[in-house]
């Protein structure tokens, strides 16, 4: 099996799945007992925090752990709405293609009297610092970017961002699900504020995360309860996946050069490869993007049906169709890049893992390219395409 | 446990009667880019029996197998018959297909009665009610 989705998910580190299972058998405490077996929970706990706190550039005051990057997302933007409404600004800056953890909690801010701008992502599905800049008024309390987007991989300017949101003295809440780990992420350098992560995207358990919060910024609570995380997220810790978590990342960290000098090169290989399909397109900047991301649309096929048949020839990836969601609608992503319905509905997302091939890679290219020529071959769209009776859009 | 039951799988992965006739008599096409799935369906009508039956489709996998399936109930049958033929035939000939993707049999079923409609409309001949 080839692997090719970790950007929905990532296989488990041996070292995490070693500390993970370890711990559950040996420090099992809560770590809010008083007992040496709770207290020592807790120094695992707190050197975890440490750990997570020094890959990012932060302090450990700073990192509260959440249940992954949701719950983050979540927390961090309903606390900078109780901030900016505590001092009259109800206004929030954002972008057409957030992780639905972002936009979902946007829209139940807008029902509760915020105003939400949402800018264009252009083409390359990269927003500009002058757009943002343009964008925040007087009443803007929170400036909310994702660094690299989940479906097409496109970074955002993030540090050239958060300097004009700390210049503005405006919150900048940034969505770093899909980057931390892989590509350098540091909160001073990059003027963020708040900033979400997620475990299970850099090799580590699912269902943990963290909120990075600068100090001095007061969160809301999303679970009330007992004191734990500085009594702003209430439950007895998930010590076993939170030291994982830390273990995952730190090794992320240490080998993030070398891994994306390999994953860039497999990437821009797959790329090529894929660009010999007729009338296809890469999705999103070929340049400024993950290094483990490749999206593509192809003209007069269905994503499902080709995820299917790759699924067939042992590659797991992904799609934006409509059939694959669920929901009529191809993925928001796509249309906020300008793909029209018919074409959005054709998309491949490969993200691949460090663990990747050359000869892997050529493997997916081959299958890929006899998938959509099979899938094209007895498609109504397709055949009015050739036909002239329809015009090319890719 | 699977997305799909073995037989709209194995619809999927081998459809039956792939293709165009180029002297069809009834020819009928549904469904729209924008929702994601198009099935073109073409019969050939003969003596008030579709005599042949073949399917072009733009679709996820329950739209490929349902055009598949559909084909497969009507070949050979009278006219009579196959005017009735519905979705949920079509989806209980497949073994289910799971709630979100019924819509993806509608289109089989709208497909045939478009294709239908264009054979009565070309031969004036009435076949519908
Ligand atoms: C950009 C982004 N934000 C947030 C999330 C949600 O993270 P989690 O699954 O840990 O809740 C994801 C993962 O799907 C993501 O890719
Ligand atoms: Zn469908």
């Amino acid at each position: 099996m080839i692997y090719a989705d970790n950007a929905a998910t990532t296989r488990m580190s041996d070292a995490a799945i070693h500390t993970m299972t370890a711990l559950m058998k040996e420090s099992w405490g809560n770590p809010s007992s008083l007992y040496a077996h709770g207290q020592n929970a807790r120094e695992v706990l707190e050197k975890a925090r440490g750990d997570v706190a020094a890959v990012i550039g932060a302090q450990p005051v700073e990192i509260y752990f959440t249940s992954g990057g949701s719950e983050a997302d979540n927390q961090a933007i309903r606390s900078a709405a109780a901030i900016g409404a505590k001092n009259g600004k109800r206004h929030i800056v954002s972008t057409a293609f957030e992780h639905h953890a972002v936009l979902h909690t946007l829209n139940r801010l807008e029902k509760e009297g915020f105003e939400v701008t949402l800018l264009d992502v252009h083409e390359n599905g990269i927003v500009t610092p002058d757009q943002v800049a343009a964008a925040i008024r007087e009443d803007t309390c929170l400036v909310t970017i994702m660094y690299a987007n989940n479906e097409i991989g496109t970074i955002q300017p993030i540090p050239e961002i958060g300097e004009i949101c700390r210049k503005k003295k405006v919150l900048f809440h940034v969505d770093a699900v899909q980057a931390v780990g892989h590509i350098p992420v540091d909160v001073e350098r990059d003027r963020i504020d708040l900033l979400s992560a997620s475990a299970h995207k850099f090799h580590g358990p699912k269902g943990v995360g963290f909120l990075y919060a600068r100090k001095g910024i007061r969160l809301t609570n999303l679970i009330e309860g007992g004191a734990q995380e500085r009594g702003k997220r209430a439950g007895t810790e998930n010590v076993p996946g939170i030291a994982a978590m830390a273990e995952a990342l730190r090794e992320a960290a240490a080998d993030m050069t070398e891994n994306a000098a390999h994953l860039t090169a497999m990437r821009d290989l797959l790329i090529a490869g894929l660009k010999e399909i007729p009338h296809g397109a890469l999705n999103g900047d070929a340049g400024h993007r993950l290094p483990g991301n490749v999206n593509f649309c192809f003209e007069g096929i269905e994503g499902e049906s080709l995820l299917l048949l790759l699924d067939d020839k042992g590659i797991c990836a992904s799609s934006g169709s409509a059939c694959t969601s669920g929901s009529l609608d191809p993925s928001h992503v796509l249309l906020a890049i300008g793909r029209v319905h018919d074409v959005a509905h054709g998309s491949l997302r490969l993200s691949i893992g460090e663990e990747i091939t050359e000869k892997e890679v050529e493997y997916i290219i081959q299958s890929v390219k006899e998938v959509v020529e099979y899938l094209r071959g007895f498609s109504p769209i397709w055949r009015d395409l050739m036909a002239g009776k329809k015009e090319f859009i890719l | 446990m699977a997305l799909y039951s073995e037989k709209v799988m194995d619809h999927f992965r081998n459809p039956r009667n792939v293709g165009v006739i180029e002297d069809a008599n009834g020819i009928g096409e549904v469904g729209n880019a924008k929702c994601g799935d198009i099935m073109k369906m073409y019969l050939k009508i003969k003596d008030g029996v579709v005599e042949d039956v073949k399917f072009e489709t733009f679709g996820c996998g329950s739209a490929i197998a349902s055009s598949s399936m559909a084909t497969e109930l009507i070949k050979g049958q009278p006219v009579e018959e196959v005017k009735k033929l519905t979705n949920k035939a079509v989806a209980e000939a497949l073994d289910g297909l799971p709630a979100y993707k019924m819509h993806c049999s509608v289109l089989a079923e709208e497909a045939i009665q478009s294709a239908l409609k264009d054979y009565q409309e070309r031969t004036g001949e009435k076949i519908l009610n």
